[in-house]
């Protein structure tokens, strides 16, 4: 169950997406994600999400890994496109039975957030599908290291989300691992109602956190050994340059935003 | 001092702080041990014989209750050689997932000397060499938890040598392992020890693997009970007994095969070994 999980999942490739700074390509997902929440008709929208298809054309993702990605969070599309269509009242009434009433512009603010939610899964998995994790914390590390002369230990956070991105794979097998030897011993996992199927985790649980404090302890003393006092001193293999594609993809995604904030001066808005 | 020494134990003690008020028993007791550049030394003994703690204390993650120990001229006790010592002295442990920082085996590797501050294209140069002598060269950009044992445990190694250390402690590093990973990190610690002259203390309690070293150290309850050359210190089973180790099983055929008068003659420690005597010996009647 949990291995199907793909958020969060990195694909190495040769695109010219993959091969963007990881810093570029956090600040091209900000201003993406920003330009889906400027649009406000179904024309801006229609820009924003033509572009993020596009963006993910280009980095030669298959469309059907992401929508996979998509199922785990189908719950919460569905659940916010009804509130969307029973909570809006104006417009014409299409139908009206008890308290509920369906309206035309319900319907509409509905059919813009699905498609809203659903784009801006594509925008964010495509960072995580095309950056390695390793790029990731080393571009917010870097984007953020101004932080530090107001004393936020950007490094230390760094190395806590790259420590844990090593550790989820590990923990998982560990999971699976425990799960199987308190099977074996009796316990009985998959059966009972939700309050008994959760009590039932227990056994599970414990021993895996009792297992990550050793862990933990181990990787401290192992990252002692190899020198480690912190970011201070501290260099890095990789070196990161900015070229002429991470200023040209900079300049597109920008005029994009031009682009969606044009057509939302232009059409009448709908949300 | 002799400047060949690269470790020196001084008459060592060390107990663990203890959670209760009774204090823990010694897990060293008046040690004294010397590793000189470019040795391969294996420490033997069983659980809680005390030879874990010769890596820590050696790494200076601890200190002893009482003695010295010198690593390079430097001692431990000082704090502020504590980095300086740790680039001498590298450690190895016995769980490979406890040891990997990274996600990709490059990054991993360079980890080390990130933390030194060398130079970005310096630290290309060592990932590459040290991935190069591990044998994991093609490896570089998987993920780690993909890896078998035998390879994150190489991977673990590279990220030691890639930071130049002069001697490198493995501590139980095959534990975990199956024969083949087994005999990968051993093959790997002897190429190392030859080709680059990387001082090793190979801590085990595989008869195998403490027979390929140039020199065996058996720890007993905290103190050094032998001291030698594999021939020298396996000549004397009883005491092998007395520690709860084993004899390595082509010794133990030889010895049997004396009891039965068939002396197959010099000394026999591994299965080649065995075989050349063997061989030897047959031929031998085969004339007669």
């Amino acid at each position: 169950m949990i291995k199907d999980i793909t958020i969060g999942q990195y694909f190495p490739g040769n695109s010219v997406v993959h091969k963007l700074d990881p810093r570029i390509k956090i600040v091209l997902t900000v201003f993406m994600i920003a330009e889906l929440f400027v649009c406000k008709n179904f024309y801006s929208l229609a820009l924003a999400c033509s572009f993020s298809v596009f963006a993910v054309l280009i980095s030669k993702i298959s469309i059907r890994l992401i929508m996979k990605g998509m199922k785990s969070i189908a719950i919460i599309i569905v659940f916010t496109s009804l509130l969307q269509i029973f909570y809006n009242d104006k417009g014409t009434v299409l139908l009206e039975w008890w308290k509920i009433k369906i309206t035309s512009s319900g319907l509409c603010t509905s059919a813009f957030m699905i498609v809203r939610i659903m784009a801006l899964i594509f925008v964010s998995s495509l960072l995580t599908y095309t950056t390695s994790p390793t790029a990731l914390t080393d571009g917010i590390e870097r984007l953020l290291s101004p932080l530090n002369y107001i004393k936020i230990p950007v490094h230390t956070l760094a190395m806590m989300m790259t420590i844990a991105l090593r550790f989820i794979p590990t923990l998982i097998d560990e999971i699976e691992k425990i799960t199987d030897s308190q099977k074996a011993r009796g316990a009985d996992l998959e059966t009972g109602g939700l309050v008994q199927r959760a009590k039932a985790l227990v056994p599970v649980f414990v021993p895996l956190f009792v297992n990550s404090f050793r862990r933990a302890y181990e990787l401290a003393f192992a990252m002692e050994c190899r020198c480690y006092t912190g970011g201070e001193g501290r260099t890095r293999m990789k070196k990161f340059k900015l070229c002429a594609r991470d200023y040209l993809s900079l300049v597109i995604v920008v005029l994009v935003l031009a682009g969606i904030i044009v057509l939302n001066y232009f059409f009448k808005a709908v949300i | 001092m002799d400047s060949n020494t690269l470790i020196k134990f001084e008459d060592v003690s060390f107990r663990y702080e203890s959670d209760s008020d009774t204090p823990n028993p010694l897990a060293l007791e008046h040690l004294n041990l010397e590793i000189k550049n470019g040795e391969f030394v294996a420490v033997l003994g069983h659980n809680g014989s005390g030879k874990s703690t010769v890596a820590k204390l050696a790494n200076a993650i601890a200190v002893p209750e009482s003695g010295k120990i010198t690593v390079a001229g430097m001692d431990t006790s000082d704090e502020s050689k504590e980095y300086d010592i740790r680039q001498n002295v590298g450690v190895v442990m016995q769980n490979p997932d406890n040891q990997i920082v990274a996600t990709i085996v490059e990054e991993d590797v360079a980890f080390g000397p990130e933390n030194l501050g060398v130079d970005p294209d310096e630290i290309r140069k060592r990932v590459d060499e040290a991935l190069k002598a591990v044998g994991m060269y093609e490896y570089r950009f998987h993920e780690p938890h993909k890896l078998s044992g035998g390879q994150k445990q190489r991977v673990a190694i590279a990220g030691i040598i890639a930071m130049r250390t002069r001697c490198i402690i493995l501590d139980e590093p095959t534990a975990m392992l199956d024969p083949s990973g087994r005999r990968d990190v051993m093959n790997v610690m002897l190429k190392l020890n030859k080709e680059m002259g990387i001082t090793v203390v190979f801590i085990t309690h595989f008869m195998e693997e403490a027979i390929k070293a140039d020199r065996v150290v058996i720890m007993d309850s905290g103190k050094k009970v032998a001291d030698g050359t594999p021939v020298e210190v396996f000549a004397n089973e009883k005491l092998i007994t007395d520690c709860g180790l084993e004899m390595p099983p082509a010794a133990v055929l030889a010895k049997k095969l004396r009891d039965d008068n068939i002396n197959l003659g010099g000394d026999i420690l591994s299965a080649d070994d065995f075989i050349a005597s063997f061989e030897k010996y047959m031929s031998g009647e085969a004339v007669k």
